[in-house]
């Protein structure tokens, strides 16, 4: 049996090649609209498994350390290493701010953490970890850093040592992790013209600069200038242990705000990036309207241009289920033509985004199935009209 | 239609087809769950590994002097400046000694006097002694008259009576004199405590040595114990290194460590661990550890920011694996080992590490074992994985 559709598509291929690489074209924007959305989520993901962390203890009273500020002394987490089912705590601090590289800048999130400790990024692209416990880091590949580099973070220079992927903020600004000491240090140090200026005012105060009490101002100035405050403890839990339970003793005795993962995950999902979320999505259904719009449209007119031809048909005798047929056919395989083109190109153009696509396989299938059935549907409508083509048409007017 | 033309036109769009659903296979395959993970892996091989710490610090003095007033006063004169070398013994400032002059002239004039008393008591003693000789020839000669009763027994008495008071007159001008000696004792060792303290207003150089700092003005007051001077010698600067706890492992006396200045980041100085400080600082969680220089360089200043590396020792023979292998899990530490070509997580225990990232292996591991070293995700158990000989930048 001849396939009527295969013969049509046959006779006028460009036509239909290019339809559908236009199609595939716009199922590939689509479909990367919907990479964007699921790439901020992920963000958000990968946040948390980076930190390697069970249970996020911040300040208490806030929802720190990434929707809210949190400052908590660098000591806390002696205290809860000793807690039951506790197996690791370590404390970190973030600081989200340019880093120089060269001449110009890069926006990254500036990680504090204890080498070896929870907070470490877990796997490397290249390089080691950090083992001197000043002036290294470790940076993610998005932040154009390459083994041997120095970057400067206020007032000292650290060497790259190690490179990471997918070390990234909840706003996608990849992470450079340094030692928490420096970072500490980072984050609270003020400038030197500040520091001058806050001794100079100590100094002019008659009672912290008392003339009988030597070495008082000394000691005043120097707790000025250290800062022994972090922004997070990251805990572990024992294997065995319950991590909601180990989070509810946190908060009742150490009067300290615990997290726990989902909890975390909440915050992060649908508290911090829930505006650009729902932003994105507003303009992910639109997009997929209007893709689903121009799909049925396409498949109209293609049917209307072949009017003629569908009524010579008629008027030899065919039979109106082949017609049908060779209709749904030709909207399905452009359908099928326009998923994979879309697909193709939708990853072969998300790597160059600055802030990271994900394309899930999910998001995919549920993709083909909603282009078929929009290409199942268009073709009825388009199938109607064919129908009630008089085969007159064919010969005259 | 020709057929050859309609041939052309299959094949045509047979090719297309074939890239697309090449071009799809490519896409499915490569991203997503069923692609493989791209990683680098090392066969583990028995080496060596030098051990090091690394730490920040400070060059300080190891002798530094305050030099102050042992009493509250105002400050007079100052003599040194700040980077004035100084020697032992020079007076480097003065204290104003206010009314001590005026007490030391009182005192000069109650020692006069009390010299003069002392030559009034000796006269009266000697006038005592005088009296009492006659009073004693007198009584000697009344007890002969009386014994042959030429005198009345109370005549003889009343002579007695005459010597014994003249001995007790003499005693008690005897006292009086070594009262107005211990007086006079007295008041020279009052004169000699001010003359003292006139002279411990004279602040003074202890060592040959360097002034840091000149901490206050002549005019300005000062309590007892605050410096007016800081004075150092420039000859016992070292280094105060603060090293990390976790990593202070194998810190010994007379290692040889490395200092670089951040005035001469480039040019590394040689040195030895010094001495190791029994307390180290609970708060920062660092060993404090002090650090001499082979050669001290010059213009080296106080309070210079160092960094330091001291090797703990020669190296160590083992199983050698970079760090980036190294996983920690709530258990300890873990290596994803290669067998037959899928990721197994390996717990493992491990030795000393050096500076340039490899650890020693202690137990866990074989020589001859494929351990991944760094990989583009997070890897799982039996996850599939390729192996590449770099996952960034340029092949080498």
């Amino acid at each position: 049996m001849i396939s009527l559709a295969g013969r049509d598509i046959l006779h006028s291929w460009p036509r239909f090649v290019l339809t559908g690489v236009g199609l595939g074209l716009l199922i590939g924007v689509t479909l990367t609209m919907a990479g964007v959305y699921r790439g901020m989520v992920d963000d958000a993901r990968a946040l948390l498994n980076n930190s390697g962390a069970d249970i996020w203890v911040v300040q208490q009273d806030t929802q720190g350390p990434y929707a809210e500020s949190s400052s908590i002394h660098d000591d806390a987490y002696r205290s809860l290493r000793v807690l039951p089912g506790v197996a690791r705590a370590a404390s970190v601090t973030y600081l989200t701010m340019q880093v120089r590289r060269g001449d110009i800048d890069v926006r990254a999130m500036v990680v504090g953490f204890e080498p070896g400790q929870p907070g470490e990024p877990g796997y490397l692209v290249a390089g080691r970890q950090i083992t001197r416990s000043h002036y290294e880091a470790v940076a993610d590949v998005k932040t154009g850093f390459q083994l041997g580099d120095t970057l400067r973070i206020r007032r000292h220079d650290y060497r790259v040592v190690g490179l990471t992927r997918r070390m990234v903020s909840s706003g996608g600004d990849p992470m450079v992790f340094i030692p928490l000491k420096d970072a500490q240090e980072a984050q609270f140090l003020k400038d030197n013209d500040a520091i001058l200026g806050e001794r100079a005012r100590t100094a002019a105060n008659p009672a912290l600069n008392r003339p009988g009490v030597p070495g008082l101002l000394e000691a005043l100035q120097a707790s000025q200038t250290a800062n022994r405050n972090v922004n997070a403890v990251l805990v572990q839990v024992a294997p065995g242990a319950d991590t909601a339970s180990v989070a509810g003793e946190i908060r009742r005795w150490k009067h300290l705000q615990a997290y726990t993962r989902p909890q975390m995950e909440e915050i992060l999902v649908s508290k911090l990036i829930a505006t650009s979320a729902r932003q994105i999505g507003m303009f992910l259904v639109i997009l997929a309207i209007v893709s689903a719009a121009i799909v049925a449209f396409i498949i109209y007119t293609m049917t209307l241009g072949k009017i003629r031809e569908i009524a010579v048909l008629k008027l030899i005798g065919t039979r109106n289920r082949t017609i049908a047929g060779m209709i749904l056919q030709q909207a399905m395989g452009l359908g099928l033509i326009g998923f994979m083109v879309g697909k193709t190109a939708a990853t072969v153009w998300a790597p160059f985004f600055p802030k990271y696509v994900l394309l899930e396989p999910g998001d995919a299938a549920r993709g083909l199935l909603v282009v078929m059935v929009i290409c199942a549907l268009a073709s009825t409508l388009a199938i109607r009209v064919a129908l009630r083509v008089d085969p007159a048409t064919a010969i005259g007017g | 239609m020709k057929p050859g033309s309609l041939f052309s036109r299959k094949a045509g769009l047979g090719l297309l087809a074939a890239v697309l659903i090449v071009g799809f296979g490519w896409v499915v395959a490569r991203s997503g769950p069923l692609s493989p993970i791209r990683v680098t892996s090392l066969r583990v091989e028995a080496g060596a590994l030098s051990p090091a710490i690394f730490g920040i610090g400070t060059v300080e003095a190891r002798r530094s002097y305050l030099i102050g007033p042992t009493a509250a006063g105002r400050v007079r004169a100052v003599h040194a400046d700040v980077g004035e070398r100084v020697r032992a013994g020079q007076v480097l400032a003065e204290i104003d000694p206010v009314d001590l002059d005026e007490r030391l002239r009182s005192s000069e004039a109650a020692h006069t006097r009390a010299t003069s008393a002392v030559a009034a008591a000796e006269a009266l003693r000697k006038d005592a002694l005088a009296r009492r000789q006659l009073a004693e020839l007198n009584a000697r000669r009344y007890r002969d008259l009386g014994g042959r009763s030429f005198v009345s027994t109370s005549a003889v008495e009343g002579k007695q009576q005459e010597l014994d008071s003249a001995a007790a007159t003499l005693e008690a001008s005897e006292a009086n004199l070594q009262g107005a000696r211990q007086e006079l004792r007295r008041l020279q060792a009052d004169q000699d405590g001010l003359l003292q303290q006139k002279r411990n207003l004279h602040l003074l150089a202890p060592r040959d040595g360097l002034v840091i700092s000149r901490d206050a003005e002549p005019g300005s007051t000062v309590v007892a114990g605050q410096a007016v001077l800081r004075v150092v010698e420039p000859e016992s600067l070292w280094v105060k290194a603060r090293l990390d706890q976790g990593r202070s492992r194998g810190l010994a006396v007379g290692q040889a460590a490395e200092i670089v200045l951040r005035s001469h980041a480039s040019t590394p100085l040689a040195g030895k661990v010094a001495r190791i400080e029994p307390l180290s600082d609970s708060v920062t969680e660092e060993r404090i550890a002090m650090v001499s220089f082979e050669r001290i360089p010059d213009g080296l200043g106080v309070g210079e920011m160092t960094e330091v590396t001291i090797n703990t020792g020669s190296a160590q023979p083992g199983l050698v694996v970079p760090n980036a292998a190294i996983k920690p899990m709530a258990q300890g530490a873990g290596v994803w080992k290669l067998t037959e070509g899928k990721p197994r997580l390996t717990p493992v225990k491990l030795g000393n590490t050096s500076l340039d990232g490899a650890v020693l292996v202690v137990a866990g591991l074989a020589a001859g074992d494929e351990v991944v070293v760094h990989s583009e995700r997070e890897l799982a158990e039996g996850a599939q994985v390729k192996v590449v000989s770099q996952l960034v930048g340029a092949p080498r």
